[in-house]
Order: C-alpha cells, then sequence, then structure tokens
C-alpha cells in the first residue's frame, strides 16, 4: 500500500511538472509573432506522416537512419509496457496485462526485449561516434559543453532504462522458474534469460533485484520526461507538430511582407487603401521579432548538425553555422523567457539575438541554397531566421555590406545589379 | 525559321537572330506564344550573352514564337529579396508584373533560375500570374515533343558531362530531370558529382552573394565545387544558371582544368548545329 502511495505521488508530481515546464516552453514559442499555418490540412497531416512518423529524410545517412529507427521505435513499442507499469503501479498489481493476454503477453514482452537490447547498441553506437571516433558533425563551434553532455546524458540514460528493464525481467524470469509468489510464468524472455546466470540464486535477492530494477525503470522514465523541456531531447515531441506546421511552398519561395506591400502600393498608386496591418520593425532583430514557427523549429531542433555539414558556407570555413543560428534562437528566447518570469512582462535586457548572439558576419555568408532545410530531418528552416534577419539590417538600419547597397541603387537606378543602363538590355542581339 | 537552309546549318555564325521585343510585336498587333525573359546576367554578362542567343536559337529553330521586352525589362527583385531589401524587390516585382499584365503576357520562360524562381513562386502574391518555365523545362518539353533532336550538329558521343544543379531549379523548386533529359539526348556519359541533385552543393552565388565578396573562409565555395566536378573526370560542367556559368568557369580557371562550362541550351543548340 505505501509502495502505491509513494508511486502515485511521484506520478502525480512528474506530470505535473513536466506540463508546467512544457507549459512554459509553449508560452515562449507563442512569444513569436503571428503566423497562419492553419491551411491545407490534409497535405500537412501526411507531411507529418510521412517526416516525423516515417522518418523520411533520414534514410540520406543510412547508419544513423537504422540505428535512429532502433531508439525511436524501441521508444513507442516499449512505451505498452511502460503503461503496464504505471498500471501495476497505481493499484499495486504486477504484470496486470499477462492474464489477459495469455500467450501474446510472452510474445509482447519477447519482442520488448528485442528492441531493448537493439536500443541499448544503437546507444553505444551513437555514444561512440561522439566521445571516441568524435564525427566532425557532432563538433563545431556551437558544440560547448552542455550540448556534448546533454547529448552523452540522454544516451547514457537510454542505456540505464533499457538495462534496468532487461535485468528487472531476467530477475522476473528466474524467480518465474522457480514458481516463487506472484511470479507466474509469463513467457520465454528470449535476451534477459541470457542475463540470468549474472544473477543471485535466493529468492529474496532476486525479488530485491527485480523490484529495484523496476523503480528504477519507471522513476528513469518519470526523471527522462521531465529533463525533456530542458534538452534538445524535446524534438521526441516536438518533431510531430513541427513537421505538420512545416513551410509547404516550394523551398525557394520567400513569403513576400505584406506590410511591405502595403506601402509599395501606396507609394505606386496615391488612390491605394492601405490594409490595416499593425506596424512591427521590419525583419528581426531579437527572437520576439520572428514568428511562433521559427521558435518552434529552434525548440525542435535536436542538433544534430545535419544542416552544418552540408552548409557551402561552413564548408569552406565560414562563419555561418545553421545549427547555431537555431540553437542561439532557442537559447535567446530561453532566456527572454526567464525574464519574463523573473522581472515581469516589460522587462528588458538590452539583448538582443543579433550581435549579442549571432553575428552579422554569419548571416552574411548565406548563399540561401536550401541546403540545410533540405537536410534537416524536421524540416527546421534557419534560411527563413537568416532571411529576416537580413531585412532587420537592410531595411531597418541600412547596415547590408556596401557591396550590396551599390546592387541596390543600380537595381534603383538602372534596373540592373550591375551599373549598365537598360538602353543596353539588347545588345547581346548584335555580338 | 523552321526549316533551316543548309548553309545556314554549315556555318551557324552567318545565322541572324530574329527576336522581336514586345512592343514591336504588338505594333504590328501580334501575340508571341511565349515570352523570353532574359534577366540581366543574360542580358549584360558576356558570358551569359552566349546562352541568351543559343536559348533564342533554339526557340527560332522549332518555330515558337516569342518575343523579349528589350529595354522594358528590369531585374526581377530576386537579389534585393535574398539581400533583405523586400522594398526594392516588391517595387521591382510590381512594376514589373504592370510590364507584363500590360502587354497581356500569359506564359513565361526564363534564362535564370532565380528570375524564374521569383516570378514563379513570388509574383502571384503581389498580382503577377504567368505560366512560367525555366528554359531546360521548355528544352525537355520540346525534346517530349519531337520537336526537338539531336541532329546536324556536334557529336558528344561517349563525352564525359556531368550536371551541377542550380539551388533555384533543384531544391528550390525541385527540377532535378529536366536538365538531365536534355544531356541524355546528347548521348554522352553523364556522371554524377557526389554531391548532386537534393544533396547539390551551391556554387557560392546565390543569395545576393553574386554581388558581393564571399564572408572570410578558408576556401571559396565555387573551387570546393569545381574540384568535385573535376573528380568526376567530366570533359563538360553542364549547367542551367548564368551564375552558376560565373562561378564555375571561374573555378575550372582557378585550379587550370581544362574542363569546358556550357549552359544546357549551348549544349543543346551545338547538338543540333544551331
Amino acid at each position: 500500500m505505501a509502495a502505491q502511495i509513494i508511486f502515485i505521488i511521484i506520478l502525480a508530481a512528474a506530470v505535473y511538472l513536466f506540463a508546467k515546464n512544457a507549459g512554459r516552453v509553449r508560452r515562449n514559442i507563442l512569444l513569436g509573432k503571428p503566423e497562419d499555418r492553419s491551411d491545407q490540412l490534409a497535405k500537412r497531416f501526411m507531411v507529418m506522416l510521412k517526416v516525423a512518423f516515417g522518418q523520411s529524410k533520414m534514410g540520406k545517412r543510412p547508419l544513423a537512419a537504422v540505428m535512429h529507427f532502433f531508439i525511436y521505435v524501441g521508444f513507442i513499442i516499449i512505451n505498452l509496457e511502460v503503461l503496464e507499469i504505471m498500471i501495476d503501479g497505481v493499484f499495486g498489481s504486477h504484470r496486470i496485462f499477462a492474464a489477459p493476454l495469455g500467450s501474446l503477453y510472452g510474445l509482447l514482452i519477447g519482442g520488448f526485449e528485442i528492441l531493448a537490447i537493439l536500443v541499448l547498441v544503437a546507444c553505444l553506437v551513437f555514444l561512440a561516434r561522439r566521445n571516441v571516433i568524435r564525427l566532425k558533425r557532432f563538433t563545431g563551434v556551437e558544440m560547448t559543453t552542455w550540448p556534448r553532455s546533454d547529448a552523452n546524458y540522454i544516451l547514457i540514460t537510454e542505456i540505464i532504462l533499457m538495462t534496468a528493464f532487461l535485468t528487472m525481467n531476467a530477475a522476473d524470469h528466474k524467480l518465474q522458474l522457480l514458481h516463487y509468489g506472484h511470479y507466474i510464468e509469463t513467457g520465454k524472455f528470449p535476451i534477459s534469460r541470457l542475463l540470468s546466470p549474472l544473477l543471485p540464486e535466493g529468492p529474496a535477492t532476486l525479488v530485491i533485484t527485480e523490484r529495484v530494477c523496476w523503480w528504477l525503470h519507471i522513476a528513469g522514465i518519470l526523471s527522462f520526461l521531465n529533463y525533456l523541456p530542458y534538452s534538445k531531447h524535446f524534438h521526441i515531441l516536438l518533431a510531430f507538430p513541427n513537421t505538420y506546421y512545416s513551410k509547404l511552398q516550394p523551398k525557394g519561395e520567400f513569403d513576400n511582407m505584406p506590410v511591405v506591400t502595403n506601402e509599395v502600393k501606396a507609394m505606386l498608386d496615391p488612390s491605394f487603401m492601405p490594409e490595416n496591418i499593425p506596424a512591427s520593425r521590419f525583419g528581426a532583430k531579437d527572437v520576439t521579432d520572428l514568428t511562433w514557427k521559427n521558435l518552434m523549429d529552434a525548440y525542435t531542433c535536436t542538433e544534430c548538425g545535419r544542416c552544418t555539414s552540408v552548409c557551402p558556407a561552413n564548408i569552406t570555413g565560414k562563419l555561418l553555422s545553421p545549427r547555431k543560428i537555431m540553437m542561439d534562437t532557442r537559447d535567446r528566447i530561453t532566456e527572454v523567457g526567464n525574464n519574463i518570469d523573473k522581472f515581469g512582462k516589460d522587462h528588458t535586457d538590452n539583448k538582443s539575438l543579433l550581435d549579442d548572439y549571432i553575428s552579422r558576419e554569419e548571416l552574411w555568408a548565406c548563399t540561401t541554397c536550401n541546403a540545410c532545410t533540405e537536410a534537416c530531418p524536421v524540416n527546421i528552416d534557419p534560411l527563413n531566421i537568416i532571411t529576416q534577419m537580413r531585412r532587420y539590417i537592410t531595411m531597418e538600419e541600412a547596415q547590408a555590406p556596401a557591396s550590396l547597397n551599390n546592387a541596390f541603387s543600380n537595381i534603383e537606378n538602372n534596373g540592373a545589379p550591375w551599373k549598365y543602363s537598360s538602353a543596353e538590355r539588347l545588345q547581346w542581339l548584335d555580338e | 525559321m523552321e526549316n533551316q537552309n543548309n548553309s545556314e546549318i554549315e556555318n551557324p555564325k552567318s545565322e541572324i537572330l530574329h527576336v522581336p521585343t514586345m512592343s514591336q510585336m504588338v505594333a504590328e498587333g501580334k501575340q508571341p506564344e511565349i515570352l523570353f525573359w532574359v534577366g540581366c546576367a543574360g542580358s549584360f554578362d558576356r558570358r551569359a550573352q552566349k546562352i541568351t542567343r543559343n536559348i533564342c536559337k533554339i526557340l527560332q529553330h522549332v518555330g515558337i514564337s516569342f518575343a523579349v521586352l528589350g529595354t522594358e525589362e528590369s531585374c526581377t527583385g530576386d537579389p534585393a529579396k535574398r539581400a533583405g531589401n523586400e522594398f526594392l524587390f516588391q517595387m521591382q516585382a510590381m512594376t514589373n508584373i504592370q510590364v507584363l499584365d500590360g502587354y497581356g503576357v500569359k506564359k513565361i520562360v526564363t534564362g535564370c533560375p532565380h528570375c524564374f524562381n521569383t516570378i514563379k513562386n513570388e509574383y502571384p502574391g503581389l498580382g503577377g500570374n504567368y505560366e512560367v518555365i525555366h528554359h531546360s523545362q521548355l528544352i525537355q518539353q520540346l525534346i517530349d515533343e519531337g520537336k526537338l533532336k539531336t541532329e546536324g550538329g556536334q557529336s558528344f558521343k561517349g563525352k564525359r558531362i556531368t550536371y551541377h544543379d542550380a539551388c533555384y531549379l533543384g531544391r528550390g523548386n525541385d527540377i532535378y530531370e529536366a536538365p538531365r533529359r536534355a544531356l541524355e539526348l546528347l548521348d554522352a556519359e553523364l556522371v554524377e558529382m557526389k554531391r548532386c541533385k537534393t544533396n547539390g552543393l551551391c556554387c557560392g552565388a546565390g543569395g545576393a552573394q553574386m554581388f558581393k565578396e564571399p564572408e572570410p573562409g578558408t576556401k571559396d565555395i565555387n573551387i570546393e565545387r569545381v574540384e568535385e566536378a573535376a573528380a568526376t573526370n567530366a570533359q563538360v560542367i553542364a549547367s542551367a544558371c548564368p551564375f552558376c556559368m560565373t562561378m564555375l568557369t571561374d573555378g575550372v580557371k582557378q585550379i587550370q582544368k581544362h574542363i569546358e562550362v556550357l549552359d544546357i541550351a549551348e549544349l543543346t543548340a551545338k547538338a543540333n548545329g544551331l
């Protein structure tokens, strides 16, 4: 009974804390500017199904794709086991699904065990890629101590969870063979039975082992849940809404700013009645100038670095790293959110995404080639943030690089980015 | 123009281009089938001017009635938009839309993926609605309709050709096959670079980089790209964008390789003796 009460208290606390912290992330995302992405429901749903659920963009890197798939399927399917653990925990039962499912139960547990060992192997491979082989993709200026530790914590936690799960089963299986207490036989335990020789023989120590691993497994899962909102691992949840709200237009299409359309139309046609659009700064200086989708992108980023590894600017040694753009955006909006919590809504810290986080040199290195957006497995769009920040620099500050300002004045004066007169536009005919 | 006479085929330089402007057409009470949007590079850049003439030759060869805007054409605003100057972009866009609508233009072929992307995707939101294709798509259509073959011209049989995907055709608008279709027809040996199609590496000129010096780094992007092209042992790099043309041609010169850089339109025209 005491165990049940403790379990319920831990569960309730974990769910409450998670809801609170996830709610804070949601509030931070909604600090962004409005943008309507409520159209084309069916198409959006299909994109989500394909890209997030079906992992369609992972396949470009086959080894990572297979390993990630193990962990992903493991996560989803082993959650059925977690459901049983929850019910057992609340009602004080033991393997409550065993009786109603009969022989199917044994098969399911067997399946979970195979997945668990695959997850374990995948996590070990991933740890090795980051810490032993040190793949270039997992390094870079933005991969400071915290992001690197974050990745390792996640992998180590998953290894602990899977080990606890398999050890729990091994002890349970051994007790089942001893026909001890309520440990009725429930299956073959294909993986965990291999661990049996490592476990003590006495039923009392076996029960303690089983219980400790049971608690470790569920407490681990609940702690992990609460770690998510502080971690890049939040992608396991946000990947779904983030792909649902993907940009559906061709990648080459950049949005037209309605506020500019208003002004340009009024300039060209004095009788034009401007539409009512709330005035705001042109482009983005800080995170709150970005849209909620940009901010959701930032919280969805799992720092895998596929974007940076294909960025032509980054490959050739320029400062730009699309992953850094996303991480800076997330760190800044989190800072803005924390300031609101501490000092109230109108607090300003005199910092901004531009210059304090992202330098102009990074922004001007982008070729808008869309390699980053193509590479992202969860359809994050760093290019959109870069464009909005360029707009701020160019239109609000008039601080574009001098050569670009030259091109602008050429376009304005003679309709071409170069200094050629439009009267010469047909000269190619006479060559 | 459909029936080329023999002397012109033997000596293509003697061919005279007949390229009317929209205003000339309208003055004669005619409406062309398609407007050829030449673009700034195609109009002023010496190398790109050749591509422009080749696109005209192909149009003439298959007998499509077309016209250009001539002095009435103006920058689409693409570089301004990518560089963050939305005002200038929309000014250009709306002025261009007025000109295009004034002539009742319905269909446009562009010689540049940047013009193509901008007019096709970004003009509709500002009131400019046209059927827009890039010249590689036009060539593909003509091949598929059987109007364009490879006869009477230079043979590319057995030549190693690699195609460099322009960002605003490829990833930008999912056009990967049209330019390759034009190359298949040449009966050449098509080789792909390691980074091709959706993984294609930019030439370094997009996003208004064409009009500025690159930011400091360890290497220029076009060098990275032409090295990759050279690794395929290709004799020709095919491109479909005047900016890529500039970057790749410069790159090839810098790494001192004897690789020709030719536009899809030039290859097609050469193969047909145009």
